[in-house]
């Protein structure tokens, strides 16, 4: 203890004194005020940041949960589309199916009927121009046999021989 | 980002490694200048009347130098002395201005002591410089002895800028710096670059683990001014201590009285109303009891600061003295084995003062936390009474 007194040096801890206030004064106007602002502001900033990418990741959330909704919704609706107008096609094959079947038969019954008309046409004139094409036949022969006139006579007499008989 | 953490970790490292090499060159250099000192002092007493007990006090062998050189450096100086030689007793550094106050104010070189060896005198007065204390004397340097061989004399008020005053001023040019540097660092972005990197981390560990916990949220940001310039200041402060250069600050009592002064003042002034209360009239006990702990408190008020006080002293000076006693092993025993086994033990002793020089810097900016806390916080129930004289200090 003596010795502690002996070595105080009352110089020493005027100067001590002197420094630290002197230290403390300009150290808490230039240095921790702007120090303490700094990180205190910059902690409210992070904490500021981190609440709004919280926040930010929670409307993500939302809006992927909204997303995947919507999605399911328009495949839904897709499905539904795709079904319907699958039966939409379905039902307009049958329909087309069905009306060629019938005009198919129209057609064909159409046709018979002209096919008939057509072939009757053809047999009347078949037939005239047949009889015409006979008689121009028989006119030829008989012109031709009755140019001679034994021929004639010839005819005559059988034709008369026949008519004898009958 | 790796590159240069690696490389402060590598140079810190290096240092730490080359301190105790650096602290043996600067420890022989004390030897010296203590011999040639007391040497001095022998030759200049044999003509005064005291040459006896000056003759046993000079140091005989190789073990009293090393303790006188011990002494010596955990001791303010009036030089600030680098190395010297011993063959020729010169002295290579510089001298501080003394500046006295004895009738009057009279200023002068320290280097007109020629470090003891002259009386200097001033404006009709005689100096004498025994022990890096001056001394009032005669024109002849009497100089009276009593037992222990401490002067008798009459010390002039020494206001002088000693060694420790320089360091002071050297480290508060340096806080100032590094921290104003740091506060502008925050205008450029808000991540400090370069040395407040390092800088930050502490300043927010005060805060966080010395001011909030201990002050409270509402009152932190009053005290941590204080706080942080004290924290600082005792590390920058032990740090040097480590360095060759040979300052003991942190380990001088006028040091830590101030120190714990500021802390107790600090404390006296913001206390509120229930702190007084509890000492002066303690709540919830009787009568008699309320008379009977006025005294106890009152006391407890200055056990705390001085308590502060006498623990950095003791720690930092107890670090100096294991390590240089340590270095002065090693010219003792002067050997093959014992050389690299006590700078070995010194290395690690200087890790630990390393550690230390954090770690007393971190105790007394904790416990004027503590004690700043209990002055200014808020009892609201009866618990906090057993709490409150709990709380005492047991930190060593």
């Amino acid at each position: 203890m003596e010795k502690l007194i002996n070595d105080f040096s009352f110089g020493l801890f005027f100067w001590q004194a002197l420094i630290l206030v002197i230290l403390i004064i300009l150290l808490v106007k230039f240095a921790w005020k702007p120090i303490m602002t700094a990180i205190t502001e910059r902690e409210a900033g992070i904490a500021d940041a981190l609440a709004a990418a919280e926040a930010a990741r929670k409307e993500m959330q939302n809006l992927q949960a909204d997303n995947q909704r919507i999605l399911q919704e328009a495949r839904a609706e897709r499905d539904a589309m795709i079904k319907d107008a699958r039966e939409i096609k379905e039902k307009m094959i049958a329909d087309a199916k069905h009306e060629a079947e019938a005009q198919g038969e129209k057609m064909i019954e159409q046709a018979k009927a002209t096919i008939e008309s057509e072939k009757n046409a053809a047999m009347a004139e078949l037939k005239t121009q047949v009889s015409g094409l006979s008689l121009q036949i028989a006119e030829k022969i008989l012109k031709n046999q009755l140019s001679d006139t034994t021929a004639q006579t010839e005819l005559v007499e059988r034709m008369l021989e026949d008519a004898k008989l009958s | 980002m790796v590159f240069p953490a690696r490389l402060f970790k590598n140079t810190i490292t290096a240092l730490i490694a080359v301190l105790p090499l650096l602290s043996v060159a600067n420890v022989s250099d004390d030897v010296q200048q203590e011999h040639a000192q007391t040497e001095a002092h022998a030759q200049h007493a044999e003509g005064v009347a005291h040459s006896d007990s000056h003759n046993e006090h000079e140091p005989a062998d190789k073990k009293s130098k090393i303790k006188a050189f011990v002494d010596h450096h955990l001791q303010d100086s009036h030089y600030f002395v680098f190395f010297s030689d011993e063959e020729t007793g010169e002295h290579y550094g510089f001298s501080l201005p003394v500046i006295l106050i004895d009738n009057g104010l009279k200023v002068f070189s320290a280097a007109k002591f020629e470090h003891g060896e002259e009386i200097v005198e001033a404006g009709g007065e005689y100096y004498a410089l025994y022990h890096d204390k001056i001394y009032k004397t005669d024109a002849e340097g009497t100089l009276d002895f009593d037992e222990h061989h401490h002067p008798t004399n009459a010390k002039p008020l020494d206001f002088s800028i000693t060694k420790n005053v320089v360091a002071m001023l050297i480290t508060a040019i340096l806080m100032f710096l590094l921290f104003t540097g740091l506060a502008k660092s925050y205008k450029k972005g808000p991540i400090p670059t370069g040395f407040g990197r390092v800088l930050e981390p502490l300043v927010i560990f005060i805060r966080d683990e010395v001011a909030l916990p201990n002050i409270g949220e509402k009152k932190y940001r009053k005290f941590m001014g204080y706080l942080l310039t004290v924290f600082f200041f005792i590390l920058i402060l032990n740090l040097i201590g480590l360095t060759p250069l040979g300052i003991n600050v942190t380990g001088n009592i006028a040091i830590t009285a101030c120190l714990a002064l500021f802390t107790y003042f600090i404390t006296q002034f913001s206390a509120n109303k229930e702190y007084w209360a509890h000492i002066f009239w303690m709540p919830d006990v009787p009568v008699l009891m309320k008379i009977a702990l006025i005294p106890i408190e009152i006391l407890g008020t200055l056990t705390k600061p001085f308590a502060l006080m006498i623990r950095l002293y003791a720690n930092i000076s107890a670090g100096h003295i294991v390590v240089m006693s340590l270095i002065g092993l090693i010219f003792v025993f002067k050997n093959w084995i014992a050389g690299p086994s006590f700078f070995a033990l010194t290395l690690f002793i200087s890790v630990i003062e390393v550690l230390v020089a954090f770690l007393q810097a971190f105790v007394f900016t904790m416990l004027s936390a503590l004690f700043i806390g209990m002055a200014v916080q808020e009892h609201h129930h009866e618990e906090d009474h057993d709490k409150h004289t709990e709380e005492e200090p047991i930190i060593i």
